[in-house]
């Protein structure tokens, strides 16, 4: 039996623009959570967030969030709230939903 | 409208000028976010889900037609035209980029405007009644004692780091629209045996995860020892309260850990310290300060076409009924421009609507204009024979909502659609049901109702205190809204009991429906609102409502 894997991504806030952005595994940070590095084991997810984490002055606040692998094997969110935070508010048609219309 | 002296005028000036070098540091990378962060909150900037927040503060929500339209003109510029009125009578722009910061400060500072101690473990922006210095109920004008306490805190040495954020409300009148039980420190005034006004002095009120509603620590205390009183109390708090867990900080922890009479006691030995050494402001510099609180000139105006109109335009006269409070004077009226629309977003505006707001307040409304702690604005000073103008250009610009403290008139927190504290969205949920009862159309029927939305336990939405209140949480990774009943914000306070498990989004607005409809059928009348049939039957028939199959299988 195999346990489940525990999928993660290193996401933050933009600098400048407070926006979501999520650690690729080239080192720098995309908008897009499709481009986020994923650490598959609680080892590989400490040195990424490590690695993330050097770069405070491109970034604010980088922490670990839980994701899943959508069906092109690319990074998805896990969560309610880190897919708000891949979208944007659901009150108006502001954020990254807008970027990408 | 308070105007900056010299001295304010300094201040504000050379606290932009400080945070300008600060972020120039931050984004060269000399400083680093964990020094930054500090920084930045002193001067009302948060970063959110998708991006910074600034919070402005509008003192005791207070605006004039110049201060709203530069809002207007900040949200244009660098935000995206629009602007989210707070329950702290505040105004939160939603998306600036850092380095856009400053310069938003300085426009604020042009028009006497800033962002100081909006966060951080301050004195918070002094919050008051809104229908200060108009209320046909109103002992005097409570906004000349918020300016005096706005000063007092501001940049106060002994205050700018205490065990936690500290929030205190005015009210000049018995009946309490500033929620005072619910602050830290909430100022009620009334009249001794001699007729004097004077401060009762509430303390440890307040929402949140642990709420509580405020005790009295003097019932009279007279208007020339307000400001050392109050310092003692800060003294003291600043003193004991609680800096090992961040949960048990506020000052109703420290209230409820140590008892009333043992915090009094201390309080009183402090104040009788500080008492003869307090540099109480001269008769002259309140003299200076009341003046900008004169009442404007009311010439008798009579009512003009008022009443002829409330009679043939039903709509007007649903317009005046819920959005026209009574003025002193009753040539006049005090009118609230609801920020609830139907389906809306709870206390947004256009910076196209901030502008009506300007104009209208500019040319009926001698140039007052004011924030609601439920969000709304108001135009305190407005002549019955200019309300039917008044209303044509606000419902041109959408801003004619009749609906003033009925049940679309919600107050709902940003929730987890902007804030990084939030477990679940409150405004989308604000949004269904003031657009599903609005497709009943069953809001006037229903009369007089509160309902409160919070996206998390920190309580911004005052859930506690709305006869129904909405608390959105994280239940195994759904968004899930608990549902209190019963609570109150006013001189009657009490907080609302939980009814029950909590519901999905989507069962939400059934449940709501189904607790409606009880209370239309066990009222006794149509005068009986939801909160006193609440009161005279107790939870049980609206648990019963809200669980159908659990009160069956009980039954059974």
């Amino acid at each position: 039996m195999t346990r489940k894997a525990n999928h993660q991504v290193v996401t933050a806030n933009h600098l400048l623009e407070g926006d979501a952005v999520w650690f690729t595994a080239r080192q720098d940070w995309s908008r897009d959570i499709a481009d986020a590095a994923v650490a598959s084991h609680e080892e590989a997810a400490q040195a990424l967030l490590n690695a993330a984490s050097k770069q405070q002055d491109k970034v604010v606040g980088p922490y670990l969030a839980a994701a899943a692998i959508d069906a092109n094997g690319n990074a998805a969110p896990a969560h309610f709230r880190e897919a708000f935070r891949t979208r944007g508010p659901s009150n108006y048609f502001h954020g990254k939903q807008a970027a990408g219309a | 409208m308070y105007l900056y002296s010299q001295f304010d005028e300094d201040f504000v000036r050379n606290r932009v000028a400080q945070f300008r070098g600060q972020v120039a540091k931050r984004l060269d990378g000399s400083l680093i976010e964990d020094e930054f962060k500090p920084l930045r909150l002193m001067n009302g900037l948060y970063l959110q889900l998708h991006a910074y927040m600034l919070r402005v503060a509008i003192p005791y929500g207070s605006l004039d037609s110049a201060k709203m339209r530069q809002l207007a003109m900040i949200a244009d510029r660098w935000d995206k035209g629009y602007g989210h009125f707070t329950t702290r009578q505040n105004i939160q722009f939603n998306w600036p980029k850092l380095n856009d910061v400053p310069d938003i400060l300085d426009a604020l500072a042009d028009v006497g405007m800033h962002a100081i101690q909006t966060s951080g473990n301050t004195i918070r922006n002094v919050t008051a009644d809104h229908f200060a210095g108009a209320a046909d109920d109103e002992i005097e004008d409570p906004r000349l004692v918020a300016e005096l306490l706005r000063q007092w805190s501001t940049d106060h040495p002994e205050f700018q780091s205490l065990p936690r954020k500290f929030k205190i409300a005015v009210t000049g009148s018995p009946n309490d629209r500033a929620v005072v039980k619910a602050h830290d420190i909430g100022l009620r005034m009334i009249r001794n045996e001699s007729g004097e006004p004077g401060f009762e002095v509430i303390v440890g009120g307040g929402l949140g995860r642990s709420p509580f509603i405020g005790k009295t620590m003097r019932e009279f205390l007279p208007k020339a020892d307000l400001l050392p009183y109050l310092e003692a109390i800060l003294h003291i708090y600043n003193l004991h309260g609680r800096r090992d867990n961040k949960y048990k900080a506020r000052i109703k922890i420290l209230l409820h850990e140590e008892g009333l009479a043992i915090i009094r006691e201390q309080v009183e030995a402090a104040f009788a310290r500080i008492r003869p050494q307090f540099q109480t402001p001269s008769d002259e510099l309140v003299a200076d300060i009341a003046r900008y609180f004169r009442k404007p000139d009311l010439p008798p105006r009579g009512t003009g076409s008022f009443e002829g109109l409330i009679a043939a335009n039903p709509a007007f006269r649903s317009f005046t009924e819920t959005n026209v409070a009574n003025h002193t004077n009753p040539d006049y009226g005090i009118v609230t421009i609801s920020l609830k629309p139907i389906g809306g977003t709870p206390g947004d505006a256009t910076s196209d609507q901030m502008r009506v707001v300007a104009d209208v307040a500019q040319r009926y409304g001698h140039d007052e204009i004011r924030v609601s702690h439920e969000q709304n604005l108001i135009l305190p000073h407005v002549a019955k024979a200019d309300i039917p103008a008044v209303y044509a250009a606000l419902r041109e610009a959408g801003l004619a909502t009749a609906n003033v403290g009925l049940i679309s008139d919600i107050i709902a927190c940003p929730g987890m659609d902007y804030c990084a504290l939030a477990t679940a969205r409150s405004i989308p949920i604000a949004q269904e049901i003031s657009t599903r009862f609005d497709e009943l159309k069953l809001e006037n029927d229903i009369g007089p109702l509160k309902i409160k939305i919070s996206g998390c336990i920190n309580a911004c939405g005052h859930h506690h205190v709305g006869h129904i209140g909405i608390l959105g949480l994280d239940r195994a990774g759904v968004e899930n809204y608990q549902i209190t009943l019963g609570g109150d914000g006013t001189e009657t306070m009490s907080l609302g009991e939980r009814a029950g498990p909590g519901f999905s989004a989507e069962d939400l607005i059934p449940a709501l429906e189904r607790l409606i409809n009880t209370y239309l059928d066990l009222r006794q009348s149509r005068d009986e609102t939801f909160l006193q049939t609440y009161r005279r039957l107790g939870t049980g028939p609206f648990k019963a409502a809200l669980y159908p199959q659990t009160t069956e299988q009980e039954a059974a």
